[in-house]
């Protein structure tokens, strides 16, 4: 499938990923962050459910600590 | 456009600002100086004289709470800007009553799971208004690595999204200054295309 990852395009063998599957792959999974898919906010309880499809828009916004 | 103009346009808007440490206080004299209607500030904390390396307070103020020398400061700036300030700490439920009737909210805390936190609350309870968070400042130098990051219309990131004052080193005026006036700068950009009802 390909989607856009942070605006870019990104292409995996897989034909779906749950969120987690994708982070891991994308080695992605050690922050704190915030996730839209097709523009709506997915809950962290929900990554391992929520289905990444060919052709989605993925938002990651990473949180660090600082202020 | 002269700024009597503009100063006129911003007067009519609320900003919330979650948070009156580096990020908060920052963004929030500069929205102050460019003439916010009224700003919505909270933060639970007391100065402390570890804060004045990068936070909008003076030696006097250590042992005030945020808010209230936040307040005074702002008022000594610009008489004009109404500060509401609320000496509470944001939780999920208190967040949408406290920024209630904003037009934007900023993002300023400092610790990384309540920017999650308020992040989830804003977009879920709260959507449609956007949220300016700051998301990665510490250290020194790096001009560059500091950007905005418009996720859609109702959120935006500033900041380098990589570093950490865990990891990489303490929060320093330069830096933060830099996050917090590129969060005031994103506001004023969304207000200024806002009309005015």
């Amino acid at each position: 499938m390909k989607i856009s990852l942070n605006n870019r395009d990104e292409e995996f063998e897989q034909e779906s990923l749950s969120i987690c599957r994708m982070l891991e792959l994308k080695k992605l999974s050690f922050r704190l962050r915030v996730i839209k898919v097709n523009g709506v906010l997915i809950p962290k309880e929900r990554y391992d459910t929520t289905i990444i499809k060919d052709g989605d828009n993925v938002q990651v916004l990473y949180l660090m600590s600082g202020g | 456009m002269r700024f009597s103009e503009i100063k006129d346009h911003l007067s009519r808007f609320r900003v919330g600002i979650a948070g009156a440490g580096g990020l908060g206080s920052n963004c929030a004299v500069a929205l102050a100086r460019c003439g916010i209607g009224t700003l919505v500030i909270s933060d639970f904390d007391i100065i402390e004289p570890a804060n004045l390396n990068r936070q909008y307070y003076f030696v006097n103020q250590v042992g005030m709470f945020k808010t209230v020398a936040l307040k005074e400061n702002i008022a000594r700036i610009n008489p004009d800007t109404t500060v509401i300030a609320h000496t509470e700490k944001l939780n999920e439920s208190n967040i949408p009553e406290i920024f209630d009737g904003c037009d934007v909210v900023v993002e300023a805390f400092d610790r990384d799971e309540m920017k999650e936190m308020l992040a989830g609350t804003i977009l879920t309870r709260m959507a449609g208004i956007p949220l300016i968070m700051g998301s990665g400042l510490a250290g020194w130098g790096k001009n560059d690595s500091i950007r905005v990051r418009k996720i859609d219309d109702t959120l935006y990131v500033c900041g380098d999204e990589s570093t950490t004052t865990d990891a990489d080193g303490p929060a320093m005026a330069p830096r933060v200054g830099i996050v917090a006036n590129m969060q005031a700068n994103t506001v004023i950009e969304i207000l200024m295309l806002k009309k005015s009802d």
